[in-house]
């Protein structure tokens, strides 16, 4: 069966960022990731040579490449987001409830949300100011106070393990975009974008991973599954290129919006493997796209997992850079992305099966 | 009426009108009241005043009904490498701010979203801890550069949350304190063109209600009302909040109970709720009510106040809550107090001499 390419350049353009905007209207938390898994399986389909949901629920899809001695080059993008799930039912339309993943309690107040499949719209409130002393405004309001509300008339009846999340919806403002889930769907949009347009020098492993933010679980068994030569995961990550608050120079911006992919040299769960820095690095160079290194340090993704699967297989992190994620508005330059997925595209042609005979 | 309920209290909601800056709100509402009113007056500070007739001969005796228009927000006081710095219009708790949606009122109107600086970029004593108005920013998405173009300190800035409804009688969203009770307001004035009243009813739109009450004084000095209501929210119950402070969502109004309220006044609102069967819990007041009615009071030579409030939960957050069949019966207990006031109407309620 012939391999379905799409031959012209990869290019970021109406079509993607409608795309973009389904995925981050939808709501995939950790471990619920079937609404983000649907728009993906019916993307990549035509593009695909096998495609598998393995037991996780990773998307595993091998785009084979022509000729001799391809290298298996695995790309990941993690289908979910943070969010909540409901834990108690106090009646009256109140639910308790509990975080998904890695988010900053004060971002939760005065927030409405999503919740389950059908969207049902609540709210997190917070008590009125008038009835808070100022000894109670220097403490941040505990996940013990808040709630869910979906309304006292509220009809809607089990709701207790559905998820929820921040129920912001997309929009364009001009160069950038706004939502939620930024992290990791514009990884997500990108990865579909390479599986149309996969060059034929390698075989491509497109992993749609679950589970990132509670563990980076389904990178782990999608990279055992995939059984890949070499490992790129396609992220988020933040950018706080932001004003500090004496005037002093912000030394630890982490990234920059409109600076270009972010390039991983080191995080808390991985070391990058220098071969495919450098790899990256030279295709920047060479077609004059802009780069910056994302400031080593805390923070991991889906390669902390896939590095050390198997006997080992060498990894680096692209990202997105993209402000406040994990609260529910995030902000990305539409450059940017555009930059990643050229930067992705332009790297992966430029795989040469003998880029891991040189030394590390 | 659910439905006209509904969409004018959508529209009313998503209009601009910080306090001292009312004047695209106020537009809003004279378009409504136009055709409900015989007079439609502005005050030298933005109040609106529309003027509905009695029956008795001139001169006759007036009453007047307050709802503040203004909503609480936000003003840009500097702008540092493109993003805005803050403070608050209004009694904003700052642990609300962070991650909101907000529309920046530059040259243009600007979409933007509050910030709450990593915890490296502020000072010490706030890590991990709520964030003080003064360090949290706005980012525009903008560059630097269009920033100090469209937006210039002192500029406005609103809550942008849309509303959102919740069941089939809930909406939550912004400026629902006290657009919910302009709404009620706008109601009365519609049902009063079925119905004769004695006395001319003046329905004010105050401005500044949230800063100063300078609206409620100014308009209440001007029109003369021989009775003046201020009809406003009211803390409904929610999660965390004390039992003995607040009322139900949904089931029904409150009548204020105090120093600011006439004991003849209170009286008369509860004998018509009573008949009525529409139901309300006293709210007692002991010191002032924190609405209009504190300035209505003490206005010219004093006049003979209450106040009728609509619960609301969430108050002065972007998700604040309000029933519909609240407001709707707010707007059936003003106009029943209407039409049943008569010429001695004063005596009846007046302190034994």
């Amino acid at each position: 069966m012939p391999t379905n390419t799409i031959k012209e350049t990869p290019n970021i353009k109406n079509a993607q960022i409608h795309l973009l905007e389904r995925l981050t209207n939808t709501c995939a938390v950790s471990g619920d990731e079937g609404e983000v898994r649907n728009i993906v399986l019916k993307e990549v389909k035509p593009f695909a040579d096998e495609l598998s949901i393995d037991a996780l629920g990773n998307v595993l899809l091998t785009h084979k490449g022509r000729g001799k001695k391809r290298l298996r080059v695995m790309i990941a993008a993690h289908m979910d987001e943070v969010g909540f799930m409901l834990t108690h039912d106090e009646g009256k339309g109140l639910f308790r409830f509990d975080t998904v993943g890695g988010i900053d309690i004060r971002q939760l107040v005065g927030k409405p949300v999503w919740v389950g499949k059908d969207k049902i719209p609540g709210v997190i409130g917070a008590k009125p100011i008038h009835l808070t002393t100022s000894e109670e405004r220097k403490k941040v309001i505990p996940l013990d106070s808040l709630r869910i509300d979906i309304g006292p008339d509220s009809k809607h009846k089990n709701l207790v393990g559905e998820r929820a999340t921040f129920a912001t919806e997309f929009v364009r403002l001009g160069l950038s975009i706004r939502a939620k889930a930024l992290d990791d769907r514009l990884g997500v949009a990108t990865l579909i974008e390479l599986v149309k347009h996969a060059p034929d020098n390698i075989d491509l492993l497109a992993a749609f991973t679950v589970q990132e933010e509670v563990g980076l679980r389904g990178a782990r068994v999608a990279a055992y599954s995939l059984a890949p030569d070499i490992a790129i995961a396609l992220d988020s990550t933040p950018a706080m290129d932001i004003p500090s608050w004496d005037g002093e120079e912000n030394t630890h911006y982490n990234t920059k919006l409109g600076s270009g992919p972010a390039i991983y040299v080191a995080d808390r769960a991985t070391l990058s493997d220098p071969r495919l820095i450098r790899l990256l690095v030279e295709t920047a160079e060479q077609a004059k796209i802009p780069y910056q290194f994302r400031q080593p340090g805390g923070g991991g993704t889906d390669a902390g997992a896939i590095h050390r699967q198997r006997s080992g297989i060498p990894s680096v992190s692209v990202s997105i850079p993209g402000r406040y994620p994990h609260t529910a508005a995030g902000v990305a330059y539409i450059q940017d992305w555009r930059n990643t997925l050229t930067l992705l595209h332009k790297t992966l042609t430029r795989i040469h099966p003998d880029i891991l005979s040189n030394p590390r | 009426m659910k439905e006209e309920t509904l969409s004018l209290l959508t529209e009313l909601i998503q209009a601009p009108g910080l306090s001292g800056y009312e004047s695209s709100i106020r537009e809003i509402i004279a378009k409504e009241w136009e055709t409900l009113t015989d007079d439609l007056q502005v005050s030298p500070i933005g109040s609106l005043h529309g003027l509905h007739e009695g029956t008795l001969p001139k001169p006759r005796p007036s009453i007047l009904l307050a709802t503040h228009m203004d909503a609480i927000g936000l003003m840009v006081t500097g702008i540092v490498n493109g993003f805005l710095r803050i403070t608050a219009i209004g009694g904003i708790d700052h642990r609300v701010l962070p991650g909101q949606l907000v529309t920046v009122h530059g040259e243009k109107d600007l979409p933007g979203v509050i910030i709450q600086p990593p915890d490296h970029l502020l000072p010490e004593d706030f890590r991990k801890k709520p964030i003080p108005i003064k360090y949290l920013l706005v980012d525009t998405s903008l560059n630097p550069t269009q920033v100090e173009k469209m937006v210039h300190v002192g500029d406005l800035i609103s809550f942008a949350q849309k509303p959102i409804g919740i069941g089939k009688d809930i909406i939550a969203g912004h400026s629902l304190d006290n657009r919910s009770s302009v709404v009620a307001l706008t109601y009365c004035l519609s049902e009063l063109q079925s119905r004769k009243h004695k006395w001319d009813v003046w329905a004010v739109a105050t401005v500044q209600e949230e800063e100063t009450l300078g609206g409620a004084l100014t308009s209440a000095y001007q029109l003369h009302p021989k009775i003046a209501i201020a009809i406003d929210v009211t803390w409904a119950a929610g999660p965390d909040t004390p039992k003995h402070k607040t009322f139900p969502l949904g089931e029904g109004l409150t009548l204020g109970w105090g120093p600011n309220i006439h004991p003849g006044l209170y009286n008369e609102f509860k004998e018509i709720a009573d008949r009525l069967e529409i139901p309300y819990k006293m709210e007692p007041m002991p010191r002032h009510s924190g609405t209009d009615a504190t300035a209505l009071q003490i206005a010219g030579q004093g006049v003979p106040t209450m106040v009728i409030s609509i619960p609301l939960r969430y108050m002065h957050t972007p998700v604040e809550m309000v029933s519909l069949k609240d407001i709707k019966r707010a707007g059936r207990l003003l106009t029943e107090f209407i039409v049943n006031i008569d010429e001695n109407f004063m005596d009846k309620i007046g302190f034994e001499k």
